[in-house]
């Protein structure tokens, strides 16, 4: 592409990203523009993509084609300087067993150049951010998940840096840990970061996340805001129907201006209005339904399909 | 990808942060370390030093209990480098991701397999260190010049540490190393001079010892231990240099491979 037509203050511009594993393309040509500011999100099913587009990203997946700058400089040649001004929270937990919290917060300071005596502040300030002071001392085979995950951004914060990625953050945490990393990551966005996430938690991706792609086989399949996605690609109302395809779908199936999608036992009927659904629905006192509005779940089942992957 | 991996390894000195890391993790274990690098040798010094020691006597000149002292510091110094770059570094590359940690920060791989090997060869010398004090103690050492043998721990260290990262590289699991140990690391041990002279050897089986590390290793540390002349220290060293060079490119070669997916 053109340098006129490049946003001027992209945290990742990347074009045709590509990444092959031998014969197999995991990663088909994608394009990202990160701008300066914000969270966005990587949504996408199990297998999609994610973690390796973010390697990539990072460097430490070398890309199989396609250009790729992070904070303005390029990928691969300014590797160093580039993991110097970026966090990084991995998908799976990576500290050094051998170490307590607060020494291996001092180990990860000095891979960036920095003195352990130069940030004792920082590692107290970070630790009290988490709710990990009272573990400081603690092995790491004496903490939860969650801690270890807290650990984990508190690892990615020790340089100060200005982007940061995470790979699913919340992945198997119970939701007071959840709520507490939420409010975290908000914070980081308000204090002037850029913030770039995967996730296959809607309601995560719809929290936190300013601009978002969904990505599936390795491909992009939309990008917009979380708002912007449900309007464009989901009809206002949606009902939902637990049971037997057999008793659901003659009730709900070809109402004019509707569709009907069927994950296991729940029948989701997404309309344009209402009244027609809810007219079939008197019809059939024996289902129990909700109403709700749509959210980026239903953008999520409509675009990356229902059946299960691994 | 693949002339990515053949390129010249080009560290820098944050590489020290490598080993550092290492060094702040041996010293919180430093008994279960010692213990294991340092158990078997003297094991072998008391049996066979004092059993053997009674029937031969002398080899060349030398004590028989101070020659196999000479002989176990310089296999010590090969098993802990080889040891530690093997099974550690897989335990550090695969099960902990430590590695995966610090490619995230301004480290590279190249930064960590000159830690890496740094760190195994002063490993070797930590852990052989004490043999050479239990070696003193137990009368095995009467000259000063066995201190400049400590060097020579650290080169046999370097030397080792390469081809331990490449077979740490090419593992899929810690029984692979068994191929390894059994094809060079024990018939070095037993062949290379460690309990007899190389000199007694059949010529063909010779210049198959004098090919390998262990030998050379061994020529450089006895004559310092026992206090006598060293006899082509250059040609010794050299060897060990060598080894230490090639198994360096190798083992960035090899570990690059494997990281970088
Ligand atoms: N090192 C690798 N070698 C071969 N295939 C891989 C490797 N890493 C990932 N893959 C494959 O690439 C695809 C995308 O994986 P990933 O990026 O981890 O997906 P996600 O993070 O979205 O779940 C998967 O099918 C996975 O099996
Ligand atoms: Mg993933």
């Amino acid at each position: 592409m053109s340098l006129a037509s490049r946003p001027p203050d992209a945290v990742v511009l990347a074009r045709g990203l590509t990444k092959k594993f031998g014969e197999r393309t995991v990663v088909c040509g994608i394009d990202l523009t990160i701008p300066r500011g914000g969270c966005f999100g990587l949504l996408g099913p199990n297998g999609a993509g994610k973690t390796t587009t973010l390697r990539m990203i990072i460097g430490q997946s070398p890309m199989s084609g396609g250009t790729l700058s992070v904070l303005g400089l390029p990928m691969p040649d300014a590797v160093r300087e580039i993991h110097a001004r970026t966090g990084v929270v991995p998908q799976s937990d990576n500290q050094d067993p051998d170490f307590t919290v607060v020494e291996n917060l001092r180990m990860y300071a000095r891979y960036f150049g920095l003195r352990p005596a130069d940030v004792a502040g920082r590692i107290d300030e970070l630790l009290g951010f988490l709710e990990l002071s009272d573990r400081r001392d603690a092995r790491m085979r004496e903490l939860s998940g969650g801690m270890k995950r807290r650990l984990s951004i508190a690892r990615a914060l020790i340089n100060d840096p200005e982007f940061i990625m995470l790979d699913e953050p919340t992945t198997g945490l119970d939701p007071q840990v959840r709520h507490l990393i939420w409010t975290r990551l908000r914070q980081l966005k308000a204090s002037g970061k850029t913030l770039l996430l995967t996730t296959h938690y809607m309601d995560e991706a719809e929290r936190l996340c300013d601009q978002l792609v969904v990505i599936d086989r390795g491909r992009i399949v939309t990008q917009g805001s979380p708002r912007g996605l449900i309007s464009e690609h989901v009809e206002p109302h949606v009902i939902e129907v637990q049971g037997e395809a057999g008793s659901v779908v003659p009730v709900l199936g070809g109402i004019p201006g509707s569709r009907l999608l069927t994950v296991g036992e729940t029948h989701y009927c997404y309309a344009s209005e209402l009244g027609p659904v809810l007219a079939r629905l008197e019809g059939a006192p024996h289902l129990r339904y909700t109403h709700r509005t749509a959210n980026l779940e239903d953008v999520f089942l409509k675009l990356t399909g229902h059946e299960l992957r691994e | 990808m693949a002339y990515m991996n053949l390129v010249l390894p080009r560290p820098q000195i944050s590489a020290l942060k490598i080993w550092q890391r290492n060094l702040l993790v041996w010293r919180k274990l430093l008994g279960p370390s010692m213990a294991f690098s340092f158990g078997e040798p003297v094991i072998y010094l008391l049996g066979l030093g004092y059993g053997l020691g009674q029937f031969i006597g002398e080899v060349g000149g030398i004590p028989y209990f101070t020659f196999l002292a000479a002989g176990l510091l310089a296999a010590s110094a090969m098993n802990v480098a080889s040891f530690e770059g093997m099974f550690s570094v897989f335990t550090r590359m695969t099960h902990q991701q430590t590695y995966d940690a610090i490619l995230a920060t301004p480290l590279t791989v190249d930064d960590i397999v000159a830690g890496e090997m740094l760190w195994c060869a002063t490993k070797s010398l930590l852990n052989t260190l004490p043999i050479l004090v239990v070696a003193f103690l137990l009368g095995a050492i009467e000259n000063w010049s066995a201190l400049g043998a400590i060097p020579v721990f650290f080169l046999v260290g370097l030397c080792f540490a390469g081809p331990a990262l490449v077979m740490a590289a090419l593992a899929a699991s810690y029984d692979f190393f068994n191929y390894y140990t059994t094809l060079l690391i024990t018939p070095m041990f037993i062949f290379s001079g460690v309990f007899y002279p190389v000199a007694t050897l059949p010529a063909i089986a010779q210049v198959v010892v004098n090919i390998l590390p262990l030998s050379h290793a061994i020529a450089l540390i006895r004559p310092l231990v026992a206090g006598q002349p060293l006899v082509d220290p250059a040609l010794h060293v050299a060897v060990l240099v060598a080894y230490a060079a090639v198994g360096y490119v190798a083992a960035s070669v090899f570990i690059r491979r494997r990281l970088i997916r």
